[in-house]
């Protein structure tokens, strides 16, 4: 393995690992907020005991999110020290921004976990509200960074350094609206859709065996989830669209990919599936709806779409990487919108977000689609990240020329990889031991609510 | 010196970067420290101390983790060409510090979540310990390093063996005595601390009797760092003998050393608190006005690795800004979970 593909392996890991726990980050405290909202509302108990429940989970996703995303802010200079030397005064502003968006929500997520009994109700509740604020943010900010790589702006190159550094129209750079709505929707759509899922999936499994108290804490929960995951997973493919147009026209090289298009060609077809062949300069085995890319990405049916031919060989990012990532994105997401359209029937004919456990086909749907949004979200960088190579800054400073020139980065892409595996399997271990599998017995709940409760 | 005004943009960014970096060392610092102490819990408290560090730390940990990371994006938006070098030549420490900080964070985490069987607890509670351990000591010799004047341009561009450029900078003795001085400064405060947060006084005593040990550990392990300094970093050597501003400072950290220990052995523990808080500023702020103005000597000074003057003058605002709304909200986080703030 060479030195610069093991830097980029790290590079992957560690974001793949980390984006997990950010989006768990930003979309759980609203989840927990509308829970304890609704408990302050109707007094119903089970609303007070399910914010509590989240809360303990968030507690452990939260600590591993904080210090992957630690690693990761170290990893951007000890990989990539090049890039960091040139991007830092251009592209540092969104991430000291983002620096004061974690204290934020680390402060208000210490005082939501532990001030149960500190605080007024009312209080513990705007603690709550700012958490779930400043994660968006920080996700907002950092995904600017990220959208700059693609679509830089905001400095002139001469002699390859920048100057009249601008870091204002940096962070304005054209691809980070549709990238940061993209992203952020990403977030509620599959950490709603992974929570609701759980619950649905207890609901239908262990419908004898649940008491009437247990039935309506799952019930309750599916609610908090679908009245999030439902919106979320219906507007994400329209916010992916606006992605895709502004990826046609900002990087068409990563545009071809994506869709597999090697040559020009107006009147463009839309490729489902296939597999694209480098080699052959060709996408076999795709279904081929006419005319549709031409018509989606520039809503002209007759739209020139510029092919991959038109760039030089050694521009061009792995495209069938690309372009099955990218796939997989879509159809996942197709899928999530099509099960979150049947489940807003559903909740628009009952008046009221709590399922049914006899809806026993919808529950099937929703326990069906829960990994999905965050299989769709790992795809999704896969196509972003990918699609960028060869460039680490969009058109400016190719990969290769950012890496460190410490040799031997195996070592490090091994140990980072051996932790991350362990702490995931630790973390999955510990979510299943105390959130999933004491879901069926009544008096481990009691347990964990009264333990909750009496933390310091 | 430089014959530049003290008050630059980049001079008051990188003043920034050194009070973040204090606050780190006087916040996170002492969660590290609990974490030695927890890995030294003897006698008949031992599970009551353990409790009492926990407790302590649960609540603030991840906020006071975020002063590091200020520190690390300010200094690579305010000073990229620095911490680009130092991200390359200190690879190897750097990465094995990351173990320790992910280690630290989520073995606290989990084992606070995890069953509350005594084996599992214990299992968690040690990698914990251990993390802690290894974290300030890494920190330290980082800092160490840098302070050598070692981390040079030349050391990368000529063709050298890889020990030279990426292994010796760091594993030598001055480092390594930072590395420990970082330890057992860290464990004083957290045994400092500890002693105003305890509720009775047999616990109070335990941290008590910590803290005067690690505040003789302290002296000894600084008088050792001068002695070190005086061969392997002469730039901070030179400036803490000779100029009489750092003088001032090593002064400084030597009365308010006494003072803490005074206190301590007077149970005047609030003023233990405040004097243990003064020495570990005082230290680090004797390094840094001893190597200004050097980000990363022997070539890299405020001055010539600064980034543009617009991308100063915007950090410059965000940070007032985000001042304004974090200290109220750390004022308050405090207040809710500390008495005496
Ligand atoms: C829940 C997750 C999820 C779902 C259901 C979708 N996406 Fe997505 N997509 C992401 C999660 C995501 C992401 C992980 O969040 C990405 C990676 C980078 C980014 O900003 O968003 C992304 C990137 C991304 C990009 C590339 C942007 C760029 O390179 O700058 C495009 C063109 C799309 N998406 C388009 C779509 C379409 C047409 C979807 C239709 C169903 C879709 N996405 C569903
Ligand atoms: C958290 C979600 C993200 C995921 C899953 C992700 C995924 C990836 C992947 C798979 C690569 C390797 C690409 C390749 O080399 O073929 C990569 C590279 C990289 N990413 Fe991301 N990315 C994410 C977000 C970000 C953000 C927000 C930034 C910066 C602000 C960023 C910066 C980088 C850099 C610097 C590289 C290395 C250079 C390169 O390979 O081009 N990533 N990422
Ligand atoms: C190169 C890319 C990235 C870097 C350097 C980075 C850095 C960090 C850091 C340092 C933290 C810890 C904050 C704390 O201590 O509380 C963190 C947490 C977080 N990050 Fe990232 N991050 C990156 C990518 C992303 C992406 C793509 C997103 C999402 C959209 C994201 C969203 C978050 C959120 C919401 C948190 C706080 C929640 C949690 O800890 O689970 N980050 N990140």
């Amino acid at each position: 393995m060479s030195n610069l593909l093991a830097a980029r392996s790290q590079m992957a890991v560690s974001l793949a690992f980390h984006i997990v726990f950010a989006e768990v980050g930003i979309a759980m405290p609203l989840m927990m907020v509308i829970a304890e909202w609704r408990w302050m509302r109707t007094r119903e108990h089970v609303y007070l005991e399910l914010a509590k429940r989240w809360a303990k989970g968030t507690a452990i996703l939260f600590a591993v999110g904080a210090v992957s995303g630690t690693v990761l802010s170290f990893e951007l200079g000890l990989l990539w020290p090049e890039f960091m030397r040139f991007a830092g005064s251009i592209i540092g502003m969104p991430f000291s921004l983002e620096g004061f968006a974690f204290f934020t929500e680390a402060i208000f997520l210490g005082v939501y976990l532990y001030g149960w009994e500190k605080i007024s109700p009312r209080a513990h509740l705007a603690a709550g509200a700012v958490v779930a604020l400043s994660g968006v943010a920080s996700g907002i900010f950092v995904v600017i960074a990220n959208a700059w790589m693609n679509a830089p702006a905001g400095f002139r190159l001469i002699g390859g350094q920048p100057v009249d550094v601008n870091p204002i129209a940096a962070m304005a750079n054209p691809g980070a609206f549709s990238q940061t709505l993209h992203m952020t929707i990403a977030a509620y759509a599959s950490t709603a859709i992974a929570v609701g899922g759980i619950h649905a999936f207890v609901l239908l499994r262990q419908r004898k065996s649940l008491d009437e108290r247990l039935v309506r804490f799952h019930r309750g929960a599916l609610a908090v989830a679908l009245s999030i995951g439902i919106p979320a997973a219906i507007l994400q493919p329209l916010s992916g669209d606006l992605s895709a147009r502004f990826v046609a026209r900002i990087q068409p090289v990563k545009f071809a990919a994506m869709e597999g298009q090697f040559s020009s060609e107006r009147g463009a077809p839309l490729r489902i599936g296939g597999w694209p062949s480098e080699v052959e300069r060709r996408t076999r085995f795709a279904i081929e709806i006419p005319r549709a890319l031409s018509l989606l990405a520039y809503d002209d049916a007759n739209a020139l779409v510029r092919g991959l031919e038109e760039f030089p060989r050694n521009d061009w990012p792995p495209v069938p990487v690309v372009h099955v990532s990218f796939q997989l994105m879509v159809a996942l997401g197709t899928t999530m919108a099509i099960v979150a359209t049947w489940a807003g029937v559903v909740v628009l004919r009952h008046k009221s977000f709590e399922l049914s456990p006899n809806d026993r086909p919808l529950l099937l749907g929703l326990s069906i689609i829960a990994p999905f949004g965050f299989l769709a979200t790992e795809a999704g960088w896969f196509t972003t990240e990918v699609g960028r190579q060869p460039w680490i800054i969009f058109g400016v400073l190719r990969t290769k020329e950012a890496v460190t020139p410490m040799p031997g980065l195996i070592v490090p892409f091994v140990v980072v990889s051996l932790l991350y595996c362990g702490l995931g399997a630790v973390v999955v271990w510990l979510l299943w031991r105390q959130i999933v599998k004491t879901t069926g017995d009544r008096t481990q709940v009691d347990r964990i609510s009264s333990a909750t409760t009496s933390r310091p | 010196m430089s014959t530049q005004p003290f008050l630059t943009p980049q001079s008051e960014i990188a003043g920034a970067i050194a009070v973040a970096l204090n606050i780190y060392a006087l916040s996170a610092g002492a969660d590290f420290g609990g974490g030695v102490w927890d890995l030294f819990a003897i006698g008949p408290r031992r599970d009551r101390q353990r409790e009492l560090i926990a407790n302590a730390i649960a609540p603030i940990w991840e906020a006071n983790h975020v002063w590091l990371i200020l520190v690390v994006v300010l200094l690579f938006t305010a000073f990229p060409p620095a911490f680009s070098r130092l991200m390359t030549l200190l690879h190897i420490p750097l990465t094995l510090m990351l173990l320790g900080i992910v280690l630290r964070g989520s073995a606290f985490t989990f084992r606070s979540y995890d069953s509350q069987r005594d084996r599992v607890q214990r299992r968690w509670g040690r990698i914990f310990a251990i993390a802690s351990i290894l974290t300030p000591l890494l920190l330290g010799v980082i800092l160490g390093a840098i302070a050598t004047g070692k981390l040079s341009a030349a050391r990368l561009s000529n063709p050298a063996s890889f020990a030279e450029v990426y292994v010796q900078p760091w594993l030598a003795p001055f480092p390594i005595g930072v590395g420990a001085l970082a330890l057992v400064l860290f464990a004083l405060l957290a045994a400092v601390y500890l002693t105003v947060e305890a509720k009775d006084a047999a616990l109070r005593e335990d941290f008590r009797r910590r803290a005067l040990w690690a505040g003789t550990a302290v002296a000894v392990v600084a008088a050792m760092n001068l002695y070190l300094a005086r061969a392997h970093a002469p730039l901070v050597w030179s400036e803490l003998t000779e100029g009489s501003l750092a003088m001032g400072f090593r002064i400084g950290a030597a009365i308010s050393a006494l003072g803490a220990m005074a206190s301590l052995w007077l149970r005047r523990f609030r003023w233990a608190r405040v004097a243990a808080a003064i020495e570990v500023s005082l230290i680090l702020w004797g390094w840094a006005l001893g190597q200004y103005p050097y980000l990363v000597p022997p070539d890299l000074t405020v001055d010539n690795s600064a980034a543009p003057p617009a991308t100063l003058r915007l950090l410059a605002i965000a940070l007032v800004a985000g001042l304004a709304l974090l200290l109220p909200s750390l004022r308050y986080l405090f207040k809710v979970f500390k008495e005496g703030y």
